[in-house]
């Protein structure tokens, strides 16, 4: 444009020069991250005092820690010897690692059992935790995993657990045989199975019709409550004698007149097969078979089981039945009777409104007096059921909250499409709501976990309960406590903290919508 | 069934009630269901009853509720009633019951303070702080309870000083706070107040119980409370008019000392110090070590749990809020208390009933420090002394569950009034 002669025009660019030491590196970040403003500064300098603190008193005290004595007062001879003031007696956890593990019961040439179990169960949940990277027919190792675990914790013969997988077997076989059959032999079976229903439940009510007559025979004595107690029984007991042989009656000829759909036949069919299989069928052929070719690990009882394993089978076992029973009341607490709706509200707000210790109460001294008499239920057993109840009413909660989230739309659509109630909740609602739910099914399970320590307070020997008796009032380690109780935090720590990152990284992954 | 073979056929089908209409018709099917759950029920009670009366028969008992009344026979002790071994198993359950009450409210308070305080600090800038708080609720979230209040129990009763360390000549452990606090193995001792001029004292018969003289105080602090709100409110009413916000702080000040000193001056409060006499301290406030542990360990994991819950209810205040706050030139600490913290209190207050709720379940864990609240009294001692298992569980299950009703019903209602009013 102009022709002025310039007297230096620069042809390249300058390099862009280094920010200012303040704006770079290590000294931007520390004083935009600890030292933006006297506050900060302040809760920079707080932080790092209570962390030195905690340092300067718990590093000496893990650094000298002993791990080679025999009991505690041998750790601080040991300690004392080499002029160290403070120190950790690690040598509890080794002297003491089986009962920690496995409690004191558990007999010591079968802890690989449990072991083993616990190594299965993680290649067992594998494929229904990380359903995208394992292959879909490795679930027929979960499937199996119950009767593997069950048999190697429990001991006594393998052919229980396989007659009962053989019986599930067997009933899924009929299940599958008596849908497909024609329907004039259905027809026919829908009539046998009918009858035969219809006189057990007549049967069945009229027992408990006589039962309730017992009853308010027994309970009036106590005054104007014993006397309603007593008419209500009576009042029962009249409605079951007057309908125990129409509704056996009925539901027999539900079950014939559904023939044709085939629903009822082959459930109260398998039901039925199931039965009998379990109830007459498993001990002898178990027992012959084992006479023949015994397979045999050394039976151990419930009440041998304890420390850590104690509270892993808790959970897990607990925590797999809690989720369907969780379902089913969630399903109920939704549903539009009002006689199911209600039981369903009661027992969850029942349930969720009491702690968990008044719960194991009942099942150490109260559930014995609702069994029938002379019935032997073990410990475990009655303190699975309780648990598992509690946590169902949890997981029931979350469900409902989950359920709820979904659209009307998608009830509205699953009905439009002809769908009947158990396929559109089976195929549109559940899929839905169980994703929703994850976060809060895994923190129900979580909990759940870290509550099985309170079995201890009902004198069961879990990891806890393990501490605090045969461990800290044994003369050997007589009240020993940071030691072991810092072990127990940090096994469950450990369990806890990886399901709720896995659950963390679950969500992720079913994340479908766009954010 | 009737045929109509001569009947006019008509393009609609008769509508007669069918048997299978039971089954088949969605509009008497659900009758179906309901009678069968009944009927299922029924059954289900009539087993449960059945073994209950055989059983109960069996071992000779019946059920009565006649144990309450009779004398209890064992000490507690921790008695916010007046409470002796002679009492009957009813106050003993009573006195456990406040004993609940009151570790549940402590531990309810403190929880909520740590659990703000820690979930604030959480979203701070400040790195390491942020670092030291999701440490602190990693750690405590995922470790049980039963842990942590056996931890902090064991440290109240073998890492603390004994009573007599305190004594002789060179004692290996003093007093803190200028002398007027113990932490001892027995418990922390601390200076309980007393009143010399107590209201129900005569000149020379004294008062058997400061009950009237505290409520003199409560009095006098409503008081306070009322009129604090009136100035307020006129404070508001001015700033609405002239746009001028008064200052109030001295007068707020004011209200809430002058009432209470007088009423305090007037029944002459005193600080009665624990003194060592004999094997222990004597005199002062006790708060034992199974208190402390249960307060503490339930307070700081419960604290983990608020903190968040606080931290999600901030994070749920769209970035936008806090903008905008800024771009009327609010300052940082106006934005949070007028403009966040409102928004983000809605979020927070459901999960914060459910986690009081917890704290109020979970403090039954006192049976395993021997706290006495009503787990350890009705559902401990006096199960075992009167073998009356079913009665004391239930009246224990019922405890709890009116406890949970009815803190949720008052926490329902403070939500309620916190909730977004929307046409």
């Amino acid at each position: 444009m102009s022709d002025t002669e310039l007297a230096f025009v620069r042809s390249e660019e300058i390099p862009p020069a280094p920010p200012p030491a303040s704006e770079a590196g290590a000294v931007k970040w520390m004083r935009e991250n600890l030292f933006a403003g006297w506050f900060n500064t302040l809760l920079t300098i707080l932080a790092i005092y209570i962390i030195g603190r905690f340092v300067v008193f718990a590093f000496p005290w893990f650094w000298n820690g002993v791990w080679d004595a025999g009991s505690i007062k041998e750790c601080r001879d040991i300690l004392s010897a080499a002029g160290k003031t403070t120190g950790a007696c690690f040598a509890v956890l080794v002297d003491r690692w089986d009962h920690l593990l496995f409690g004191f019961k558990y007999p010591a040439e079968g802890y690989w059992r449990p072991t083993l179990a616990f190594i299965m169960l993680i290649f067992a949940a594998a494929p229904a935790l990380f359903a995208q990277y394992v292959p879909r027919k490795f679930l027929i190792f979960t499937g199996l995993y119950p009767f593997i675990a069950f048999w190697l914790v429990w001991g006594g013969s393998l052919w229980v657990p396989l007659c009962i997988l053989a019986a599930i077997l067997a009933t899924a076989y009929i299940f599958r045989v008596v849908e497909n059959l024609d329907v004039g032999a259905r027809g026919v079976l829908a009539g046998i199975v009918g009858a035969a229903a219809g006189l057990g439940l007549a049967f069945l009510l009229f027992q408990g019709a006589t039962e309730l007559w017992f009853i308010s025979n027994s309970v009036g004595a106590g005054g104007a409550l014993g006397t309603l107690a007593s008419l209500l029984f009576k009042a029962a007991s009249i409605f079951m004698f007057v309908f125990f042989i129409p509704m056996g009656i009925f539901v027999g000829y539900a079950i014939y007149n559904d023939a044709e759909d085939g629903g009822l036949v082959t459930v109260v069919t398998a039901l039925f097969a199931i039965y009998v299989m379990l109830a007459y069928l498993l001990s002898p052929v178990s027992g012959a078979l084992n006479a023949i070719i015994p397979i045999e690990l050394q039976a151990v009882p419930s009440r041998d089981m304890g420390g850590y394993m104690l509270c892993l089978i808790l959970g897990t076992v607990c925590v797999s039945l809690s989720i369907p029973l969780g379902i089913v009341l969630a399903l109920g607490r939704q549903s539009n009777m009002p006689l199911i709706k209600g039981v369903c509200v009661v027992f969850i707000e029942f349930v969720r409104g009491v702690p968990l210790i008044t719960l194991l109460f009942v099942a150490n001294v109260m559930l014995a007096y609702f069994m029938p008499p002379q019935s032997n239920f073990d410990l475990i057993l009655r303190v699975i059921i309780m648990i598992t109840m509690f946590s169902a009413a949890y997981i029931a909660e979350v469900i409902r909250g989950g359920l709820a989230a979904l659209p009307k739309g998608q009830y509205e659509a699953a009905d439009s499409l002809g769908l009947n109630y158990t396929q559109s909740i089976r195929l549109i609602i559940l899929p839905q709501a169980l994703k929703i739910s994850i976060p809060g099914i895994v923190n129900v399970a979580v909990g759940l976990f870290k509550d099985t320590t309170l079995v201890s307070v009902i004198s069961m020997f879990d990891i806890v309960g393990m501490i605090r008796g045969p461990i800290q009032q044994s003369t050997d380690w007589i009240s020993i406590y940071w030691e072991v109780y810092l072990f127990a935090a940090m096994v469950f720590f450990v369990v806890c903290y990886s399901i709720s990152q896995y659950s963390q990284w679950l969500e992720r992954q079913l994340a479908t919508d766009h954010k | 069934m009737t045929t109509l073979a001569d009947a006019p056929v008509s393009n609609t089908p008769k509508e007669s009630f069918r048997l299978a209409m039971l089954l088949n018709d969605t509009r008497y099917r659900s009758l179906t269901f309901q009678f069968i759950a009944l009927v299922a029920i029924i059954a289900f009670m009539a087993f449960v009853g059945g073994n209950l009366v055989r059983n109960l028969a069996e071992a000779g008992l019946n059920i009565s509720y006649a144990f309450l009344g009779e004398p209890a026979g064992y000490d507690i002790n921790q008695r916010p009633i007046e409470y002796d071994s002679q009492s009957s198993h009813g106050r003993a359950a009573v006195v456990g019951l406040l004993n609940t009450l009151i570790v549940a409210f402590l531990a309810c308070m403190t929880a909520t303070v740590i659990g703000v305080v820690a979930g604030v600090l959480r979203l701070s800038n400040n790195w390491l702080v942020s670092k030291v708080m999701s440490f602190y609720v990693e750690i405590f979230r995922n470790v049980p309870v039963l842990i942590w209040i056996l931890i902090i129990f064991s440290i109240m009763i073998n890492a603390l000083p004994g009573p007599r360390d305190f004594r002789g000549d060179n004692p290996t452990a003093s007093m803190s706070f200028f002398d007027t606090v113990a932490f001892t193995n027995r418990g922390v001792f601390g200076p309980a107040p007393q009143f010399t001029n107590s209201f129900g004292a005569t000149a020379d018969v004294p008062a058997t119980s400061t009950g009237l003289d505290w409520l003199i105080v409560i009095a006098a602090l409503m008081l306070s409370f009322f009129v604090a709100r009136a100035i307020r409110a006129w404070a508001t009413k001015t700033q609405e008019a002239t746009g001028v916000r008064p200052a109030t702080w001295h007068m707020l000040l004011a209200t809430w000392v002058i009432p209470v000193g007088i009423v305090l001056t007037f029944l002459g409060l005193t600080w009665e110090i624990p003194a060592l006499r004999g094997f222990n301290f004597q005199g002062g406030m006790q708060i034992r070590g199974s208190l402390i542990a249960l307060w503490f360990a339930l307070a700081i994991y419960t604290g983990a749990f608020i903190a968040e819950n606080v931290r999600a209810g901030i994070m749920a205040v769209s970035k936008g809020q806090t903008e905008a706050a800024g771009a009327l030139g609010l300052r940082p600490n106006l934005i949070m208390s007028l403009v966040v913290l409102p928004q983000a209190l809605r979020v927070i207050i459901p999960p914060l009933i459910s986690q009081y709720l917890n704290i109020t379940k979970n403090s039954s864990l006192a049976i395993a420090v021997g706290y006495m609240d009503v787990t350890g009294t009705l559902g401990g001692i006096t199960l075992l002394q009167t073998g009356r298992a079913i009665e004391t569980i239930l009246l224990l299950m019922l405890f709890y569950l009116t406890i949970s009703l009815l803190i949720s019903a008052v926490m329902n209602v403070f939500n309620n009034s916190m909730k977004l009013k929307e046409r």
